[in-house]
């Protein structure tokens, strides 16, 4: 289906109707995604079923996840002598606790950007003067590309590349989420592209330990209408299910290359989040058999000084936002404080973080 | 010149820089100012009866832009276009540009000659002089390669009033064609980014354009901008803080390439704050709103141009966009930079 179908101005307000007219009580469904956010703010998808279907942006930007411990040990990383630190855009104006990787490299410190971890691959085989470090960010759809790069590097024997592995996995931060218990909620809108790699078989724990429907959606506006209205029709029929509502690039199964990538180059571990704390199983760390491409293990001197319990930006909620617990807009800092161009937390910095949303897209007239 | 580079003697006032000069800038731009090699340009604003009426104005830009070649243009071409288009902006026909170079230490001539060639293209294209140049080199590592700065002068024919505060209630909102193709030409073409794709910038001069536009419309031409940087949402916040208006805009008449919508969907960016470098906004007294738009499509730079929205009186200095679903929200201005997205 062409992209302008996906965007049928007739055929989403028919789906909104629909969606309006089956959900007997009002729900409050969670989009996974910071994507997902995004999309839908910038349709208008919030605005048109808004008060009977309460859309709630969750923890799935994978910049804003991303702990202010971990930041600071990218940013001592790219102060040590020799050592340049690759990284996405996004991240360079992430806080931690005492400055930002842009901060650092005004102070002298090697940062560079790039648009895909083959970048940092090719720029350590161009300066073999200098270790690079990529900063693996990112959630199962990052991580296999991040996996294909150790493999390269391992299988030429390129000596001055590592990777600093802050990947996580979504399925326990949304576990992580429900067992806390703070917010209630009716379904989850799953993510199109991390569920592409994982296969929608990531989220049957949904269903069956939780009781609640998860629907996988693409980006387009009637991929999230498709996916809202499976929602709320395993509601009101009470049969709890997961729905493929983006077969186009979804199966059951998922991306089984990419998959045994991924396990052939990490392993699971616990990782700290922002927002959820550390999340047991939520991490991958590189295994044993690439133990050489650990910028954790070749650098170890840089995270000594790195202090765990750091604490968050004073007066941000990011963790409550990633939580679902509060909205942007109830931030007090937000807007009058906290703007993409002078952000305080993550959410207002990355161009996924659900702050940055409902700056750009949440202004009601 | 073939596979030769630059040095540092290039940019001093020995031979090697007279060679450069002569082999190179004077022959692609071939104008008798210039040829005359003097300090200083003799120009002229006046008619050919000698009398000088209208508005002199006068603009400068520089270009720094990555890659330096990309589908549909490349710098030079880029460096007249952008400096046309905003004396254009203002209703001027474009007189004399300038051109300053700052070469890097080891550029390829060849690139070198290319854009000096597109900039000769673009200004024939455009009906423009190019007059004036200077010519600095910079040790290996003190600059990215090429920059170039243009200034230009312009002459705004009597009557002609286009400014940026001129958009009132009841005007019609006109873009000249479809949005977002040269800032995601160059996007896609970044290092890691190039993916099978259609897309071109849409890099070109807009002079002739207006002209067509004042041709049609006259007084009844209230504002015009070329949406650049920010791209056509960010233009359109500037217009109506500028004029102290309102506007409200509908998303689906906005025309965007699917090759656009493909890629920006992507790479998670949104085509209305990405750049255009041969796209306009018109903002025209609304009884004449059919007749520019007929003028835009008659031109072969206009053909897909559309009537976007309305400028009215409510919510002053803000943009609303009415979205698919018939709601509304507020279109801001781009802040920060347009990143692709991880996730
Ligand atoms: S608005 Fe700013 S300060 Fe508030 S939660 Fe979002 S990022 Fe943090």
């Amino acid at each position: 289906m062409t992209q302008a179908a996906l965007r049928d101005p007739v055929l989403a307000q028919r789906l909104a109707g629909e969606i309006l007219k089956m959900a007997a009580r009002p729900v409050r469904l969670m989009e996974f995604c910071g994507g997902h956010t995004h999309a839908i703010l910038r349709f208008g998808i919030r605005a048109r079923l808004e008060p009977k279907v309460r859309l709630l942006s969750g923890p799935g930007c994978p910049v804003c996840v991303t702990a202010t411990a971990d930041i600071d040990a990218a940013i001592a990383l790219a102060h040590l002598p020799g050592v340049a630190v690759a990284t996405f855009g996004d991240m360079l104006r992430v806080p931690g606790s005492r400055s930002t990787l842009m901060q650092a490299r005004a102070e002298g410190a090697d940062v560079r950007v790039v648009y895909s971890a083959l970048d940092a691959l090719d720029l350590a085989r161009r300066e073999l003067q200098r270790q690079v470090v990529m900063l693996g960010i990112g959630f199962e759809t990052t991580a296999p590309t991040v996996a294909a790069t150790i493999r390269e590097a391992a299988a030429e024997g390129v000596p001055n590349y590592t990777v600093f592995s802050l990947h996580k996995l979504t399925g326990p931060a949304m576990r992580a989420i429900l067992d806390a218990g703070e917010v209630r909620l009716d379904g989850i809108i799953g993510p199109g592209h991390v569920t592409t790699i994982t296969g929608t078989q990531a989220w049957e724990f949904l269903p069956e330990e939780y009781g609640i429907s998860c629907a996988v959606a693409g980006f387009e506006p009637l991929d999230i209408l498709r996916a809202v209205r499976s929602l709320v029709l395993a509601i009101a029929e009470g049969r709890p299910r997961v729905t493929n509502d983006y077969p186009r690039s979804v199966s059951r199964e998922g991306n089984r290359v990419a998959q045994a990538l991924m396990a052939e180059v990490f392993t699971v571990e616990s990782a700290l989040w922002r927002g959820l704390g550390r999340v047991p199983a939520s991490g991958l760390a590189i295994g044993e058999r690439y133990a050489a491409y650990d910028a954790r293990r070749r650098f170890a001197e840089a995270f000594a000084g790195v202090l765990y319990d750091a604490p968050e930006p004073p007066g941000c909620c990011c963790g409550e936002v990633l939580r679902g617990v509060l909205e942007p807009t109830e931030c007090p800092l937000f807007r009058r404080v906290c703007t993409p161009a002078h952000p305080v937390g993550p959410c207002m910095v990355s161009s996924e973080g659900a702050c940055a949303a409902h700056y750009h897209y949440g202004g009601a007239l | 010149m073939k596979g030769g580079r630059i040095l540092l003697g290039h940019g001093s006032g020995g031979t090697l820089g007279h060679e450069l000069v002569r082999d190179l800038f004077l022959r692609h731009f071939q104008d008798p100012a210039l040829a005359r090699l003097e300090d200083a340009s003799d120009i002229s604003l006046a008619d050919e009866a000698g009398r000088l009426e209208g508005q002199v104005v006068l603009t400068t830009d520089s270009y720094v832009v990555k890659p330096r070649f990309f589908p549909g243009g490349d710098i030079g071409r880029l460096a007249v276009c952008g400096t046309v288009n905003d004396l254009a902006m203002r209703g001027a026909r474009p007189l004399y540009l300038t051109a300053g170079f700052i070469l890097e230490e080891g550029l390829p001539l060849a690139d070198l000659e290319r854009a000096v060639r597109s900039m000769a293209e673009a200004a024939r294209e455009a009906g423009v002089r190019i007059v004036a140049g200077d010519t600095k080199v910079v040790e290996h590592g003190g600059a990215d390669g090429l920059f170039i700065n243009t200034a230009g002068v312009g002459l705004v024919p009597p009557g002609v009033h286009i400014h940026g505060a001129g958009a009132r209630p009841g005007d019609a909102i006109l873009v000249s064609g479809a949005v977002g193709d040269h800032g995601l030409t160059i996007m896609t073409h970044r290092e890691g980014l190039a993916f099978e794709s259609t897309l071109e910038s849409d890099c070109a001069p807009l002079n002739g354009l207006v002209e067509a536009l004042l041709a049609a419309v006259g007084p009844a031409l209230h504002t015009l901008r070329d949406p650049t940087r920010g791209g056509l949402a960010t233009t359109l916040c500037e217009i109506a803080e500028q004029s102290g208006v309102g506007m409200v805009v509908d998303e689906l008449s906005i025309p965007i390439h699917d090759a656009v919508r493909a890629a920006s969907e992507l790479l998670g960016l949104d085509p209305l704050y990405v750049a255009n470098e041969g796209k306009l906004v018109a903002i025209v007294a609304g009884p004449y709103a059919e007749a520019a738009l007929a003028a835009m499509r008659a031109h072969p730079l206009g053909r897909e141009a559309a009537l976007i929205g309305r400028v009215v009186s409510e919510h002053a200095g803000t943009v609303a966009l009415r979205t698919l679903l018939g709601t509304h929200r507020i279109l801001d201005m781009l802040a920060g930079e347009q990143l692709p997205r991880i996730c």
